[in-house]
């Protein structure tokens, strides 16, 4: 059955986050049909495939955005579909989005405390804590900027510093690596690849930075038209002639 | 958003703040008793304007139906008083919890069904005016004949009752000024205050970040409610008398908010330094008017629209930031920022 | 009571309603076009009726005669109103746009004031006190002309809006502004255009609307309420809608008037609009929000 999971050679992680069977429909178009895998814990899964596959409105799905209109999502094995957003990201989801939503009026600090506020009770140890996470991203230089300021690319880094100042156990990254230079690229997967080893961060990702993907992707998911069309390691997945055929056209790879 | 210059060493502007206070608390001992009144209107209008700021300027929400706490507030109060001859101090823990709870029907109302924006302004319109004809044929609170608090004697001060000098109250609604500042700056260094600006900005990005909207709105509307009443409490007491027709009607509504939208929206001094200028303003402006001879009703309001017009238009972020930046009290922060 | 006596009430109310419906109708174009909340709208009709009042006082010009070139002023005063002080600030803040017309209205209100007093003022044309009589129903004549005045007005613009080019340009910018745009339609002109013509129609209503009743400047902002009750209880963005909210509002007020007080009437508006707020925005005909 297309998108059943294939079960990871050698894991015997229990999955942190399992998708069965999720369905939307927007108006009649089918965005996202009967999508089913796995995040195992302590993983890195990437999320790839062409524009309009779907992708984001997985996330949605998963971070509650949206509720499935089928199937389930369950997060360290409780069901999470159907919960509010804020509620899901208190058990553990953190996310960033796609079009970025800085709080503009405030700060790079503010922002990334409001994320931190998640896990203390305190500002005081909020503030400790977003300090640390503004420096692990680079943005220590801009920190007192106001967030409408910045550049594009410092945007991106200031959602993934959010999202991680809640200290979360699975964190969703939506393209946060678009627009990126090489260099800055690199760094950014290899944060990601130190919060994975060190702390056991398990990540699922949307990417079209390619380079990221390899780099960064223990196993790798294609949606194509709302679908899962392939599942396994980013080596395989990528020869896999219906990978190749539905992005020809397509310079992502 | 932090103040740091609150956060220790006396600085520039605490130094200010200080003398000012100085000079507010000497006033009335120099000042004739006229200057005194227009200072109770400057800190009546800078109190309500700052609990009205605390749910706009902070959370986001407009409500352009306020004059419904301040109304309540005062009518809750007054009642007690007038029928049970019960103390305005014990009198406003009644108005406090029929403004919360009106408060609380409002939001529960509007956030539970998705009404924002616009349509929340209108539906705080629509309230208020509900109230003003619900109060008008309310027979036990004087109708729209109006209700009447006994006047004693001026010249004694009884501060239990709230029956006294101008001066008295003066004290009463400039400790209620400084308690509201000190109050908002606590609130927006707190975990409220960080996640009401947070769902002022981008709601869907505060939810990610498991912040409850419905709670956080909620409990501003209830707060700015609640603090509102208080303001209409001791507009009860100090008037002696209130009328549905005036009190909920929409014009106060409005004019409550024109000192923290001209003041700023957001920032801390903004109600305060609205309230100032524009009473001072517009007294000025009835004194030239009185002196030429033209003393016609409306000419105010016509000026207090003005001046709302070209803060809307051209000073979008209303005048405290630009001058604060001018004198250099925002301590090097960027401009256009809240809290402050 | 005697049936007779609802049917009248009742029949009277949906005439007034009639023309509340045409002042709603400039309210749901303009909102439902150039997505501007017109909190000056009760204000505008206002100022129509104190020309209507001051054009039959000093030359007793029927306010109905005097339909067109009111309207036409307020039109002219609409188009400057959106060219000059909201198509630039088109891109702020929604609350923005908003605080720019309550502070339009508050400087009207008061130039009324300032310019006419606040005693009532009205119109006693010739047919004032006329009636027809129509089996058990007895109608005032102004209502009628009012309500028949009103309804030709309303089946102009909807003609204009479904036949004429500018009409569909209109049309045009409210369904699909970015492709508006691409084609090359001149949208703020065209927004411009579509105020005025809210204005205008809140104009014409307002020289009805001075047959039914004398006009103080308070009643700028109690008609920009009821307007607002009218445009979201029959739909925002939809013309129909607001006619028939008109003349719903029209009937429940006049029927309300009659079993409670007079003056508790206007409660029941404000009821149906927070009940229409939270269980059906869109209003009785409008689309669902987005």
């Amino acid at each position: 059955m297309a998108g059943a999971p294939r079960a990871n050679p050698g894991t015997s992680m229990a999955a942190l986050l399992e998708i069965a069977g999720i369905s939307k429909r927007f108006s009649g178009l089918k965005a996202v049909q009967n999508v089913s895998f796995e995040v195992p814990e302590g993983a890195i899964v990437g999320l790839i495939g062409p524009n309009g596959a779907g992708k984001t409105t997985c996330f949605n799905l998963i971070a509650g955005v949206y509720r499935p209109e089928a199937g389930e999502i369950r997060l360290a094995g409780r069901r999470i579909d159907g919960w509010r957003p804020d509620q899901i990201c208190r058990a553990g989801l953190g996310r960033t989005f796609q079009l970025v939503k800085p709080f503009a009026g405030l700060t790079v600090l503010e922002n990334v405390v409001v994320g931190a506020l998640k896990q203390c009770r305190s500002v005081r140890a909020a503030e400790a804590i977003a300090a640390q996470v503004v420096e692990q991203l680079g943005l220590k230089s801009k920190c007192h900027e106001p967030a409408g300021s910045l550049t594009l690319p410092d945007r991106k880094r200031l959602e993934v510093a959010r999202a991680l100042a809640t200290a979360p156990r699975i964190l969703l990254l939506d393209e946060v690596m678009a627009g990126l230079r090489p260099t800055e690229t690199d760094r950014m997967v290899g944060l990601f690849k130190d919060l994975n080893a060190r702390l056991g961060l398990t990540i699922l990702l949307i990417e079209h930075v390619m380079r990221a993907v390899m780099a960064l992707s223990r196993q790798v998911v294609v949606l194509h038209h709302g679908q899962v069309i392939a599942t396994g390691p980013p080596g395989e997945v990528t020869r896999d002639p219906a990978v190749l055929e539905c992005y020809l056209g397509e310079d992502a790879l | 958003m932090r103040a740091p210059w609150l956060d220790g060493a006396p600085s520039r502007e605490i130094i200010l703040l200080c003398l000012l206070l100085a000079a507010l608390i000497l006033f009335p001992a120099l000042a004739n008793d006229y200057l005194i009144t227009v200072l109770i209107l400057i800190f009546y209008f800078a109190y309500v304007g700052q609990a009205w700021n605390l749910m706009m300027g902070f959370a986001g929400q407009l409500s352009l139906g306020h004059a419904l706490y301040v109304g309540l507030g005062a009518y809750a109060a007054a009642a007690l008083y007038v029928h049970f001859g019960i103390s305005p101090w014990l009198g406003l823990w009644a108005s406090v919890a029929v403004a919360a709870t009106t408060g609380a029907l409002i939001g529960f109302l509007a956030f539970r069904f998705g009404v924002a924006g616009v349509y929340f302004a209108i539906l705080t319109i629509a309230f208020a005016e509900f109230a003003r004809l619900a109060f008008d044929h309310w027979s036990w609170v004087g109708g729209s004949a109006g209700f009447f608090l006994p006047v004693a004697n001026y010249a004694k001060n009884d501060l239990i009752n709230l029956r006294g000098s101008p001066t008295m109250f003066y004290y009463v609604l400039l400790a209620m000024t400084v308690g509201a500042f000190l109050l908002c700056h606590a609130l927006l260094r707190s975990r409220a205050g960080y996640y009401w600006l947070a769902i002022r900005e981008s709601p869907e990005a505060a939810q990610a970040l498991g912040i409850n909207l419905f709670r956080y709105r909620m409990s501003v509307v209830v707060l700015s409610a609640a603090m509102t009443s208080l303001g209409g409490v001791v507009f009860a007491f100090y008037y002696n008398n209130l009328f549905p027709e005036q009190v909920f009607h929409i014009s106060r509504s409005i004019e409550l908010i024109l000192a923290p939208i001209i003041g700023g929206i957001g920032t801390l001094f903004g109600p305060i330094i609205g309230a100032f200028l524009l009473t001072a303003l517009a007294e000025g402006l009835d004194a030239i008017m009185r002196a030429v001879g033209l003393d016609v009703p409306g000419m105010k309001q016509i000026f207090y629209g003005v001046c709302l017009l070209v803060v809307v238009l051209f000073l979008p972020d209303g005048v405290w930031p630009p001058l604060a930046k001018l004198l250099r009290l925002d301590g090097r922060r960027a401009q256009g920022q809240p809290g402050y | 009571m005697p049936a007779s006596i609802f049917l009248n009430v009742a029949v009277s109310g949906l005439l007034t309603g009639l023309v509340y419906g045409l002042m709603a109708l400039g309210l749901s174009v303009i909102f439902g076009v150039v997505r501007v909340v017109n909190f000056a709208h009760g204000e505008m009709m206002t100022i129509a009726m104190y020309i209507a009042v001051a054009l039959f006082s000093a030359y007793r010009l029927d306010p109905l005669l005097m339909l067109v070139p009111i309207a036409a002023v307020l039109f002219a005063l609409g188009y400057v109103m959106q060219a000059g002080l909201s198509n630039p600030f088109i891109n702020r803040p929604e609350h923005s746009q908003f605080m720019l017309l309550v502070a339009v209205a508050m400087i009207m209100v008061n130039a009324l004031l300032v310019i006419f007093g606040p005693d009532a003022r009205g119109v006693q044309t010739a047919y004032a006190y006329d009636s027809f009589q129509l089996g058990p129903l007895i109608v005032d004549a102004t209502k009628v002309y009012a309500a028949v005045a009103a309804a030709v007005v309303a089946a102009g613009l909807f003609a204009f809006f479904r036949y004429s080019l500018t009409g569909k340009a209109i049309r045009a910018c409210a369904d699909n502004y970015q492709g508006a745009l691409v084609v090359g339609l001149d949208v703020r002109r065209l927004y411009a255009l579509t105020f005025g013509l809210g204005a205008a129609c809140v104009g014409a209503a307002g020289a009805m609307l001075v047959l039914l009743l004398d006009v103080t400047p308070a009643l700028g902002p109690s008609y920009t309420l009821l307007a607002f009750v009218i445009v979201i209880t029959g739909g925002l963005g939809s013309m129909p809608g607001a006619l028939l909210g008109g003349m719903l509002i029209g009937v429940t007020e006049a029927l309300a008037g009659l079993l409670f007080t007079p003056s508790a009437k206007s409660m029941f508006a404000f009821g149906l609009l927070v009940l229409v707020l939270l269980f059906r925005p869109q209003g009785i005909l409008g689309k669902s929000a987005s």
